[in-house]
């Protein structure tokens, strides 16, 4: 794609003056990096980070179908989804494929925000827009991604400094709570929500109001932070990426995310999943640390008793466990926890172990 | 930015003579500053020879891993050991420091195919963005 073609959130002149490296993701141009990755990831992880996800998408649900249409189509409950909180889930076809995932939130009884990546935005508003026609003519979707911006402040230090922002309501939100509020006296969405495994919190605003509210956050010690030390944090909080290490082509079940399914309703995709569960999946996505310093890459082999058992979907260093990490699907013989393996990193074999997920889990939990 | 004692190779690496036979091989800021933070370098061992242009190794950062290719042909005499716990070096000081290996070089008038510095950073304002 040239880059004529491409989009710029609210906040690219910031992020150009902040000296961010700009480069095309998802069709959009986005901050990579700032000061480093590795000295982002530390700074999220001992303080406090912000990014700019404004490229994701903001889809607004409304309408007396709209609890049932969300029910249709997320594979978690979203009926019984209690206003001023938000869920994880996974947006399937009919073969249980993951088209997306998504976190959603219930504004009102009659009123959801769904986010979802900047890949599958296209895709995701034909696929709801196609449930509306067929069978819930009483919810209707807005895509207020191009008119908003989406900023994640994560860290253990957010809470504390984007209170000193709001009068003090973020601090009382439980984790993947939700209220509307000001910030730096402009009006926001805040959702205690997050991609990085850190305590934190994620801001919808309009996009006139984005830079006076990231500038605001970099005055109360939040560091720039580009997509590339989010891609670290999420690896090693072993959160799953859509295009990597979920796709159309794999499961729910088969990416470990079964709890974020709601067997027992009706949805898209919903026998599919019942079947796969009850019968296990053939193979798995699963955490492996591996030895030696060369990072184990998205497409490398995994290889168990001289076979080949499975790839890499994700991998990089990880700054805070000082081991390289990864995400591979295995053949379900070979997911069990301390299982041994190995990865074929450019033509070396590298020892790996089968790691219980998160790699990395903040102190205090939660 | 680019020093201008030393000569350029199109894959952003850069060669500088001491004496008649003897060079020091690193990569150049530019290349340093698009890999990101260095994880890991694989060098040669002292003693492989290596021709013009071929493969001397692969540097590691966070986003990606790069061949690096040998602007002179030679053999290595030397491998900058400081490297193995501080790949950093590399970004912090890619002239300096962050050298990578030395070489004997047996026909230094290979030199002579490189670019200067001043050729280096036309070719550079030349690469798309």
């Amino acid at each position: 794609m040239s880059s004529e073609n491409l989009r710029r959130t609210a906040l690219y002149q910031t992020h150009v003056d902040l000296g961010a490296r700009i480069v095309p993701f998802a069709g959009w141009e986005m901050p990579l990096e700032y000061s480093g990755i590795l000295d982002e990831t530390k700074a999220v992880r001992s303080r406090a980070g912000i990014f700019d996800v404004s490229h994701m998408g903001r889809l607004y649900i409304s309408g007396s179908d709209a609890a049932s249409l969300l029910d249709w189509v997320v594979t978690a409950g979203a009926a019984n989804l209690r206003l001023g909180r938000a869920r994880y889930a996974m947006i399937c076809n009919e073969a249980g494929g993951i088209i997306d995932d998504t976190v959603f939130y219930r504004l009102d009884s009659e009123k959801f925000l769904l986010v979802c990546n900047a890949g599958n935005r296209d895709e995701v508003v034909l696929w709801l827009d196609r449930w509306v026609q067929e069978r819930f003519g009483g919810a209707s979707v807005d895509d207020r991604t191009l008119s908003t911006a989406m900023i994640a402040f994560q860290g253990p230090a957010a809470a504390a400094s984007l209170d000193r922002l709001c009068d003090g309501s973020a601090s009382p939100l439980m984790p993947f709570g939700s209220t509307e509020g000001e910030v730096a006296s402009r009006p926001v969405l805040i959702g205690r929500t997050g991609y990085t495994g850190e305590d934190g919190f994620e801001l919808m605003v309009d996009a006139s109001d984005a830079a006076g509210i990231w500038n605001a956050l970099v005055e109360a010690g939040g560091a720039p932070c580009g997509l590339g030390a989010r891609d670290v944090l999420r690896l090693e909080a072993g959160l799953a990426l859509h295009g990597h290490d979920i796709t159309p082509e794999s499961t729910p079940i088969e990416a470990g995310l079964g709890r974020y399914v709601k067997l027992d309703k009706e949805f898209v995709g919903a026998q599919v999943l019942r079947q796969q569960s009850a019968d296990g999946p053939e193979s798995r996505l699963v955490g492996l640390v591996v030895e030696g310093r060369r990072i184990p890459r998205e497409g490398y082999g995994v290889y168990g008793g001289g076979e080949e058992v499975g790839r890499v979907t994700s991998g990089s260093i990880s700054p805070s466990l000082d081991r390289n990490i990864a995400l591979a699907y295995v053949l379900e013989g070979f997911s069990t926890l301390g299982q041994q393996v190995q990865i074929d990193i450019r033509g070396q074999m590298a020892d790996g172990v089968v790691t219980q997920l998160p790699f990395y889990s903040r102190k205090g939990g939660g | 930015m680019n020093p201008p004692d030393r000569k350029y190779s199109k894959d952003h690496e850069w060669v500088l003579l001491e004496g008649s036979s003897k060079g020091t091989v690193g990569i150049t800021e530019f290349a340093q500053d698009h890999l990101g933070d260095v994880v890991y370098l694989d060098l040669p061992k002292v003693g492989t020879k290596l021709a013009q242009y071929d493969k001397l190794g692969e540097v590691e950062s966070v986003k990606a891993v790069s061949d690096i290719f040998s602007p002179v042909s030679g053999e290595i005499t030397e491998v900058n050991e400081v490297l193995s716990d501080n790949p950093e070096v590399v970004n912090d000081d890619p002239y300096g420091q962050g050298w990578l290996v030395q070489l004997a070089i047996p026909d230094p008038a290979e030199l002579e195919s490189l670019l200067t510095a001043e050729q280096y950073e036309a070719f550079l304002n030349e690469l798309p963005s």
